[in-house]
């Protein structure tokens, strides 16, 4: 008997059972069920709830890998400008061999990976235990959700940490609100949001960007691990040029770094139709937009060089694009179409509205130069309403014909 | 004249085992079955009981809540057997067919008759079933002057029969249809059309618009929302083009002919073609004439996006025009969902191929290729939906049941079939047929 039939002996013996959900899912998680169309009908796309999240993860998968190899990268530099010899170890090309090594990989396998494995297993754990209480299928949602989690969290935050946040993430970001489909709030996001609230020391500040420089820090051989927002918000010198900035080889979250895999990411769920082109395009108008914006308040002299927001008003407005994960959160973020507009009107206001308040946040914000994820938390809140009218619109030309008629 | 409609949106499914353009004679059926749930929301009150002989055209049952409405037997013979279900409700009238039997004459009406006496003629005639309504997609109700008549002249649905052949020669029925069916409104009979060649373009008494786009442009759903949407209040009138056929020749010669010319397609009949057959045949005289290959197929009376499912001992649909036969997908696939595909249409790229061969037939199974989820990816069914709504929203507004947002959304101008293309692409594999049906049988009753 092949495995096809035992699964499906194994099916027929869970059926109705309280496990049957978590049986369910590892069997159509190897082979697609054998459901038929009843009604309506009788034929069906092939696309699927796990082939579009599976698609996504496809797409994180170059930021995951480079990430692993940044983790070890940015560690040995760090700790080579503390040795005086970081020139040696400047990487110079995409494919440059200081980065591309065993070395790196080693550090990022052993900090990048127990992120990857805590949290889809905490997290899937959780997804199980709510389907079996609730008789439900277990849904997809957090295939990505899982992945998105390690990419968006700094390097050497505690594995407790992360699991306890992603706990509250599923429970309280989706399980509550009834599971995938139906959740207000962006679950990566919450998740990364309950870590920035509830550990904030572990989430910001200049040390925590770089393997080691926590445990390191206040000895001779610290080793700094400033972001290069870090630096813009207290106006001191960028040490990492455009080409540093576009590939990536620069301290931050895990998967964020590398701008040229993001949008090789973008152009893939563009193509593949499964991210709204139109939130990534519109997210990036609007960070550009606002950073035309302040760039014209510096240029017309209103404030000066004295001023806490000098540094991260005069960045080019292009360059916001290069910095920080205002790229990272418009591709993988803002297009989450559980949480973001759903109308493809209400996509355009959506997105334009994420990069203009991240960017807005990213200057204002004293305490933490970044806010795309407050940014898409905040429109994730409004995307209904942004929805709504949309749709009225839609309503109203409806009326209007039928006053048209009865006039 | 002629006006142009072109619409971008939409989707050609294309699947093998199109019908050859050849008309067959199968054996004749030896039972006709007449299924009271073809007609939507109609409860049946029997006129004749089980062993009453019966003549061609002899009223079987009417709608208990419009008794105008007659639905009558396409055959002379006996009826064998009343086959009820749950609660007692009448699931099939079996009809022993008499094909020597007489035919009830209801006489010629003439070309000068006023509206009333068409309408008159059209009820007692049996054929009034073949006139549904907008809003709630259910046959219309005779007392209601429609805003306007809207015919589909084009197929486009996937293996669709072709209209302009099967309606070949049928000029004159035709044209007595619809300047009947004229005189039954102020707004006109609207006929989509695919081109000046189609046999609709030289009738007199309608309007023509060219139709060109992908499916569903050949719905009658797509002509009224961009000719004249339905407001709050309004009512129209569809036909199917076929039907009209046997309209017109209920005027032209007094007799009530359940003829049809139908397609038999799908990858599941070995000789796909067309067959001379009436409503309510049993399946097998033509699918089994045409060849079945294999012998775990799903039968379907209709098209594959809206027909039903009938058993190989069941009977044509009393609406249907075609029948299709595709294999079930009742197995697993190993690593189905993430593997690449090269043999069944997706409308996006996530290592899926369609995209590549826009042109190649597909052998489509009925497998859902997914589990029921709830609604999470969005702005895939705009793609598909030509139609100025918000089917993600209206869909939504159903399942909440929701009237006064339904009522807001649209609802009154759609039927069930129009969300035929975004179930068929939805992810989430949600039932949106179904849900439109539900969502319009509550406004039904609520808002009548």
């Amino acid at each position: 008997m092949g495995m096809k039939e035992s699964l499906h002996k194994l099916k027929m013996k869970y059926e109705g059972k309280k496990m049957a959900p978590a049986f369910n899912a590892l069997h159509t998680f190897l082979y697609a069920p054998n459901e038929t169309t009843h009604s309506g009908g009788h034929i069906r796309a092939v696309d699927d709830l796990k082939r579009t999240m599976n698609t996504v993860i496809i797409a994180l998968i170059p930021c995951l890998i480079f990430g692993i190899f940044n983790a070890g990268y940015q560690h040995y530099y760090a700790v080579a400008e503390v040795a005086g010899t970081a020139a040696e170890y400047k990487v110079t090309s995409f494919f440059d061999t200081n980065f591309w090594n065993w070395d790196n990989f080693a550090i990022g396998a052993w900090t990048v990976l127990p992120l990857v494995v805590v949290s889809y297993g905490v997290g899937l754990l959780v997804e199980f235990i709510f389907a079996v209480i609730k008789g439900h299928e277990v849904e997809e949602g957090y295939l990505v959700t899982g992945m998105l989690v390690p990419l968006i969290v700094p390097i050497d935050i505690p594995l407790w940490m992360l699991a306890v946040a992603v706990v509250f993430g599923v429970v309280i970001g989706k399980e509550v609100f009834g599971g995938t489909g139906m959740n207000i709030l962006n679950p990566a996001l919450t998740i990364r949001a309950f870590l920035f609230f509830a550990y904030p020391t572990w989430m910001s500040g200049d040390k925590v960007w770089v393997h080691q420089a926590v445990e390191m820090a206040g000895q001779p051989d610290a080793i700094s691990g400033e972001t290069i927002l870090g630096s813009y918000a207290q106006n001191s010198a960028v040490v990492y040029d455009y080409w540093d900035m576009f590939l990536g080889f620069i301290p931050g979250s895990v998967g964020e770094t590398s701008k040229v895999l993001i949008v090789f990411g973008a152009a893939f769920l563009i193509f593949t139709k499964i991210a709204s082109w139109r939130i990534i395009v519109s997210a990036i108008v609007g960070a550009l937009v606002m950073g035309l914006v302040f760039n014209g308040v510096v240029d017309a002299g209103w404030i000066d060089n004295s001023s806490k927001f000098y540094g991260l008003m005069s960045v080019p407005f292009w360059q916001h694009l290069l910095i920080g994960s205002i790229l990272f959160g418009a591709v993988y973020m803002a297009t989450d179409p559980v949480t973001g507009s759903q109308t493809n009107k209400g996509k355009w206001i959506y997105g334009f509205l994420i990069g203009f308040i991240s960017i807005m946040i990213r200057v204002f914000n004293p305490a933490y130069p970044e806010g795309v994820f407050l940014a898409i938390l905040l429109m994730n809140v409004f995307a209904p309403t942004i929805d709504h009218y949309v749709v009225q619109g839609n309503v109203k030309k409806r009326m209007k014909r039928l006053k048209l008629k009865t006039a | 004249m002629s006006k142009d409609i072109r619409i971008k949106k939409g989707l050609d499914i294309r699947l093998v085992g199109e019908a050859e353009k050849t008309i067959s004679e199968g054996p004749r059926s030896r039972t006709i079955t007449i299924r009271p749930s073809d007609f939507h929301l109609v409860t049946p009150k029997m006129v004749l009981k089980e062993g009453a002989t019966l003549q061609a055209g002899d009223e079987i049952f009417y709608s208990k809540s419009q008794e105008e409405i007659k639905f009558l037997s396409p055959v002379a013979g006996t009826i064998t057997e009343i086959k009820r279900g749950a609660r007692r409700v009448i699931t099939d009238i079996v009809i022993e067919a008499d094909y020597n039997g007489l035919q009830r004459d209801f006489g010629i009406l003439p070309v000068n008759a006023t509206a009333d006496e068409t309408k008159e003629r059209l009820l007692e005639g049996g054929v009034w079933p073949f006139i549904k309504q907008r809003p709630y997609d259910v046959i219309a109700k005779p007392t209601v002057t429609p805003k306007a008549i809207f015919i589909s002249g084009l197929n486009t649905g996937p293996l669709a029969a072709d209209l302009d052949f099967v309606l070949s020669g049928k000029t004159a029925e035709l044209q007595a249809a619809v300047s009947a069916l004229a005189k039954l409104t102020d707004g006109g009979v609207h006929v989509s059309i695919a081109s000046s060649a189609s046999l609709f373009s030289g009738l007199s008494d309608v309007t023509t618009y060219t139709v060109k786009g992908p499916h569903p442009a050949g719905n009658v759903g797509t002509l009224i929302n961009k000719t004249s949407p339905i407001n709050k209040g309004e009512t129209v009138w569809t036909v199917a083009a076929q039907d009209l056929v046997i309209i017109g020749e209920l005027l032209l010669t007094g007799k009530f002919n359940a003829q049809r010319i139908i397609s038999v397609s799908g990858s599941g009949i070995k000789a796909p073609k067309y067959y001379r057959t009436m409503i309510g045949a049993e399946v097998s005289t033509f699918a089994y004439d045409a060849g079945v290959e294999g012998d775990n197929n799903r039968f379907i009376s209709g098209n594959v996006l809206t027909g039903n499912k009938v058993s190989p001992e069941g009977a044509l649909g009393f609406y249907a025009t075609e029948f299709v036969a595709i294999p079930e997908g009742d197995d697993y696939e190993f690593f189905g969902w993430n593997k690449p595909v090269f043999d069944k249409i997706s409308p996006s790229r996530a290592l899926t191929f369609s995209w590549m061969q826009p042109k190649k037939k597909y052998d489509l199974d009925t497998n859902t290729n997914g589990e029921h989820r709830a609604f999470v990816v969005t702005g895939n069914y705009e793609e598909v939906f030509p139609l100025d709504i918000y089917p993600m929203q209206i869909l939504k507004a159903c399942m909440v049941e929701d009237l006064d947002e339904m009522e807001a959304l649209g609802m009154y101008e759609v039927a069930p079939e129009d969300f035929a293309l975004t179930e068929f692409i939805c992810v989430s594999k949600q039932p949106h047929q179904e849900i439109i049906r539900k969502g319009l049988d509550v406004m039904y009753k609520e808002i009548g």
